[in-house]
């Protein structure tokens, strides 16, 4: 199968990404190399096998609902790129 | 480096050398170094931590490994150090807190040398998608040191560090260790806590040492393995003693070398001495048998789907809004988002997110994501039908010895390719390694990748020891490149 240049938009729509023009060709190009690469594997049998999502076959762990981790606040915003009296600033979204 | 983890510790011990002597030496090879196998150096911070190191000896509460440098790949948090993950999106981002990696290294009195160069979120075969440069194969600059643990790789065989931290999601500590002519290990999954570990593909990525030797890779990876209730993956087993068996004999160790992985795609050259790698292991007492791995040939298709799948999913959380790089114009939320994303992530990452979101889109989630699930299922068994017939496999690490830097940045899936004997070893979480076997073209080194069943480590250390105790190939340092 092979992604058309209206595909791309799409994904990079969902992906919150922004793809120039200029770079919109060579992205189709890859992508659908990429494509034909992993569509080999519709050579595989796959009838009646069971999808492996993980490599360990375990559940997760349970543990008690309380708190474990000392308040970090300070040092967790020191990375943010716009902070004000311990909030995160983002541009408007409610007018 | 003039020793290795288990020289340089025994000189510590005898107090013939400081920690801050070390740490010194290694500051000053690795601010000399052309190799770019550093992000961030923090000289200051690093002889906080050698001084730490020699108080602690001073104290008698040294541990085997206190004192020794390494260097930490740039993925795994560090509280203080500047965390990049290769990536401009996380450029200014400085770590909160330590990974558990970093942690544990910590408490064994570990020195942190440095940040190693790495590509961009461990995505990539040859350390050019770093946001931080290229790093160069000390063995020849003109050529790629192997990815994505590419600065750990080129450091140790530069000699600047005796050992380094390396993640392997698809072969990024094997494949390095390869191409740089070192020792390094990747773990079962589930060994090495990832927490703080900057996540690619979370159900693959897994830590491990990489170092000269067998030896010191056991050395490293018992202060690294271990519980962890922090990640949820993290299996809770018994503490192991990664050196106990190391000089077990090798008589009538079954090595499985499977059938057509040393056909026609594998250069003549690696070809070649990874036969006489196998050779010296039946000198050694070991049996040759052939085994069937009928879906590895599959492996890359489904790690393609697998891999970009959970990375699209685990780089969502890099909006702009909590840490990260944030677009400086953007007129609502929305343009936030995509501009710092754009800015921020590299062209390969980018085109993995754009995979990944297509393979877990609906309508296409069953022909790719599902359809992967099942193949990996049966890499699995695979495995698990050749480990009735053999003990350990052998086999290459990649086609070819490391090539020049430029030569497949034009087509990605050309880089893909190299990573035919290594993505179906994290698909089906095994342990593996790869150790020095000899050198081809253009006295290139060559490794060879030894893997297991579940939890083996101790006993592929143990075969890769007895291999370096009766060959020398892990001994031979590139000329002058440090």
């Amino acid at each position: 199968m092979s992604l058309s240049a209206d595909d791309v938009r799409k994904m990079a729509r969902l992906s919150r990404l922004l793809i120039s023009d200029a770079d919109a060709a060579a992205t189709l190009n890859a992508l659908n190399n990429t494509l034909a690469l992993v569509e080999r594997m519709a050579a595989v049998d796959t009838r009646g096998v069971e999808p492996m999502a993980h490599a360990q076959d375990v559940a997760l762990r349970l543990r008690p609902d309380a708190v474990t981790e000392a308040d970090a606040r300070e040092a967790l915003m020191a990375n943010a790129p716009a902070a004000e009296r311990g909030l995160f600033l983002v541009p408007k979204v409610i007018e | 480096m003039r020793g290795t983890v288990a020289s340089l510790a025994a000189e510590l011990a005898a107090g013939s050398v400081s920690a801050v002597e070390l740490a010194t030496e290694a500051l000053a090879r690795a601010q000399a170094s052309p190799l770019n196998a550093f992000i961030t150096l923090d000289p200051e911070r690093t002889l906080a931590e050698a001084r730490a190191a020699d108080a602690l000896r001073a104290a008698g509460q040294a541990g085997p490994l206190t004192g020794i440098p390494i260097a930490q790949k740039d993925i795994f948090c560090a509280e203080g150090w500047r965390t990049t993950a290769g990536s401009k999106m996380l450029g200014n981002f400085v770590a909160p807190y330590d990974a558990t990696v970093v942690a544990r290294g910590k408490a064994a009195g570990l020195v942190t040398i440095g940040r190693a160069n790495m590509d961009e979120f461990a995505m990539g075969s040859t350390n050019e998608n770093s946001a931080f440069g290229p790093v160069h194969n000390p063995w020849d600059i003109t050529r790629v040191p192997g990815g994505s643990s590419g600065g750990s790789a080129a450091a140790v065989a530069a000699g600047i560090v005796p050992a380094a931290t390396g993640t392997d999601t698809g072969g990024s500590i094997r494949q390095p260790a390869g191409f740089c002519g070192i020792t390094g290990i990747k773990p079962t999954y589930g060994v090495v806590s990832r927490y703080g570990m900057i996540a690619y593909a979370s159900s693959l990525d897994q830590g491990g040492p990489m170092a000269r030797t067998a030896q010191d890779c056991a050395m490293l990876l018992n202060a690294m393995a271990g519980f962890d209730a922090r990640d949820a993956t993290s299996l809770p087993r018994d503490a192991e003693d990664y050196t106990r068996d190391l000089d077990r004999p090798l008589d009538g160790l079954r090595v499985g070398v499977p059938r057509g992985w040393l056909a026609d795609g594998v250069s003549a050259d690696v070809r070649a001495a990874v036969e006489a790698g196998i050779v010296q292991l039946e000198t050694l007492g070991a049996k040759r048998v052939e085994v069937d791995l009928p879906h590895a040939q599959y492996a890359i298709a489904a790690y393609y789907v697998i891999a970009p799948a959970e990375a699209s999913s685990n780089l969502s959380r890099y909006d702009g809004v909590r840490y990260g790089h944030r677009a400086a114009d953007y007129t609502d939320l929305a343009e936030m988002y995509a501009r710092s994303r754009s800015e921020g992530f590299g062209a390969e990452v980018q085109r993995r997110i754009l995979v990944g979101t297509y393979v877990l889109s609906a309508g296409y989630y069953d022909a790719y994501y599902l359809k992967a699930q099942q193949v990996r299922r049966r890499i699995a068994d695979d495995f698990a039908a050749a480990f009735a017939q053999c003990d350990i496999i052998a086999g290459p690490i990649a086609p070819t010895v490391a090539y020049k830097l430029g030569e497949k940045t034009a087509d990605p899936v050309q880089m893909y390719l190299g990573d035919v004997y290594t993505t179906l070893v994290n698909l089906a979480g095994l342990p593996a390694l790869s150790l020095p076997c000899g050198f081809g073209e253009g006295g290139m080194p060559v490794g060879l990748q030894l893997i297991g069943g579940a939890f083996s480590e101790a006993r592929l250390l143990n075969v890769a020891h007895r291999f370096q105790q009766a060959t020398d190939h892990h001994l031979q340092t590139p000329g002058g490149a440090a």
